[in-house]
């Protein structure tokens, strides 16, 4: 199984980057309760529990595209990733690499943002936990791809986003869905369709994003 | 006219607008293309006579 | 550029377009009977709904060029791709505008959150907007080809999706209040919707093809000018 070592090997890398100089998981964490304070501050006194998840999902996405910008900032620095491509691995191996680290950081933060909302507004139950979870591999496969398309242009920082919310419309219906709806079942099945479409076409597709 | 019958005739208007905007854009392209061939015409012509 | 088809059934094309949109206005308004309910503000659908699925044609061509841009690597699919989803982008912002319309005369509201396709298309709106936004930063070359291509695939896939969670959303959102059934056709009706959808999407195919000369001549051009100057 070397394709799975190598995958492991480099988010491993991206890790122990992470540990070292901590840059981003250190201002996820500070932006995603500042973003749940401010929203206390945004919701009017008769607004329902419902009306806080919702906000919850707002909050995650965006957490989410902040530490995304910074996903491929090690490699941009060091001029890392033309190395890399050029490395014998397959080149999915990359993405999968980049989007298992994004994946641990975000987890990361969510542990603390979610017990953050259940402290703050309303009790957090397991479906909205399962929807979490389904929603950041989507969140890492799309992310981790349009964010390396992101490195590539002149803008870089300020069109991730706008590439990346239309796309991350669906997860949010689904996420918002699990977390309020009596009968999460469809919406949980929803964001699993959404990351096995998705993490294909990432997998599949980013060999070309890379190389000319 | 009804109501009705303005928004159909704005819905068809906005169709007829988009189409004219585009003839416009063309329009530009195509004076903007006449100038640059005119250009070239005029710098093949005096390559010709440099010979 | 040696690959340039001939584009001598353009204006031919062109033709058939004017033919067929003239044909289509005249059905919709002279032969087409009132519908009974919506009175003459359902005219609009012989429009807006043609010119949505031509939409969604456009994105999809521009799709499959883009997958041929991947697999056979010719130039010419990354241009083609680009006009296709140009020509997609601008019918998408006719069909918002249309459906709006259509909303304010038939509901009072310039936007409806129940209407599923045309928050669909507010998202792929956006969605291709960004697109736009990506190519014209990138530098021009096969990376950008390249990017833009697999973009251009995120867009089908985005469809259904999209289609879906809107449809899933609105059981929570609200309870939809009033359906847009399948306005029940008659057979005049629905042959004027047939000639008006063939109507629109050769008039988009015609476009599309005006397009690809005008961007085909720039290049040429650029090419004379290089062995000009040179």
């Amino acid at each position: 199984m070397s394709y799975l070592s190598d995958v492991l090997t480099l988010a491993r890398k991206d890790l122990r980057l992470e540990l070292r100089a901590r840059d981003t998981l250190p201002a996820m964490l500070l932006f995603v309760v500042s973003i749940l304070v401010v929203f206390h501050f945004a919701l009017p006194a008769g607004a329902d529990d419902d009306a806080a998840r919702g906000l919850l999902w707002i909050a995650l996405v965006f957490t989410a595209l902040l530490g995304l910008a910074r996903a491929w900032a090690p490699e941009r620095e060091s001029n890392a990733l033309e190395g890399l491509v050029l490395a014998p691995i397959d080149r999915s191996a990359i993405w999968l690499g980049k989007a298992v680290a994004v994946f641990v950081f975000l987890a990361a933060v969510e542990v603390v943002a979610l017990l953050a909302f259940a402290a703050f507004f309303a009790p957090v139950d397991g479906a909205t936990i399962l929807g979490v979870l389904l929603a950041d591999i989507g969140i890492c496969a799309v992310g981790t791809l349009l964010a390396a398309m992101a490195a590539a242009s002149r803008t870089r920082e300020l069109i991730l986003p706008l590439l990346f919310l239309p796309l991350a419309i669906p997860l949010v219906v689904g996420g918002v869905g699990a977390s309020i709806a009596p009968d999460p079942g469809g919406y949980l099945g929803f964001l699993a369709l959404y990351d096995a479409l998705f993490s294909i076409l990432c997998w599949a597709s980013f060999e070309y994003v890379v190389t000319e | 006219m009804s109501s009705g019958e303005k928004y159909t005739a704005a819905a068809y208007g906005i169709v007829f607008l988009t189409i004219l905007v585009y003839v416009v854009i063309i329009a530009a392209k195509l004076s903007r293309l006449e100038r640059e061939t005119a250009e070239l015409a005029e710098l093949a012509r005096s390559r010709r006579t440099d010979v | 550029m040696s690959t340039s088809s001939p584009s001598n059934r353009v204006p031919f094309i062109a033709a058939a377009a004017a033919a067929l949109v003239g044909l289509a206005i005249v059905f919709a308004f002279f032969v087409a009977p009132e519908d009974a309910d919506q009175g003459i503000s359902q005219r609009i659908f012989y429009f807006h709904v043609p010119i949505a699925l031509t939409a969604y044609a456009c994105f999809g061509w521009g799709a499959l060029k883009a997958l041929l841009l991947l697999w056979k690597k010719e130039e010419r699919y990354d241009l083609e791709s680009y006009v296709a989803i140009h020509q997609g982008t601008i019918f998408g912002a006719m069909t918002l505008l249309t459906g709006s319309i259509w909303a304010k005369a038939s509901w009072g509201h310039w936007w409806v959150w129940d209407s599923k396709q045309l928050v669909l298309f507010l998202v792929l709106f956006l969605f291709y907007s960004a697109y736009f936004m990506l190519r014209f930063s990138i530098e021009e070359g096969p990376r950008r080809a390249n990017i833009s291509a697999v973009y251009a695939l995120f867009g089908v896939v985005l469809i259904p999706v999209s289609f879906l969670a809107i449809r899933l959303a609105e059981d929570f959102i609200h309870p939809t209040t009033f359906t847009r059934d399948g306005p029940q056709m008659t057979g005049t009706m629905f042959l004027t919707f047939c000639i008006a959808w063939v109507a629109i999407t050769t008039l988009a195919y015609a476009l599309y093809r005006v397009e690809l000369v005008g961007k085909r001549l720039d290049e040429n051009l650029r090419e004379l000018r290089e062995a000009l100057t040179a």
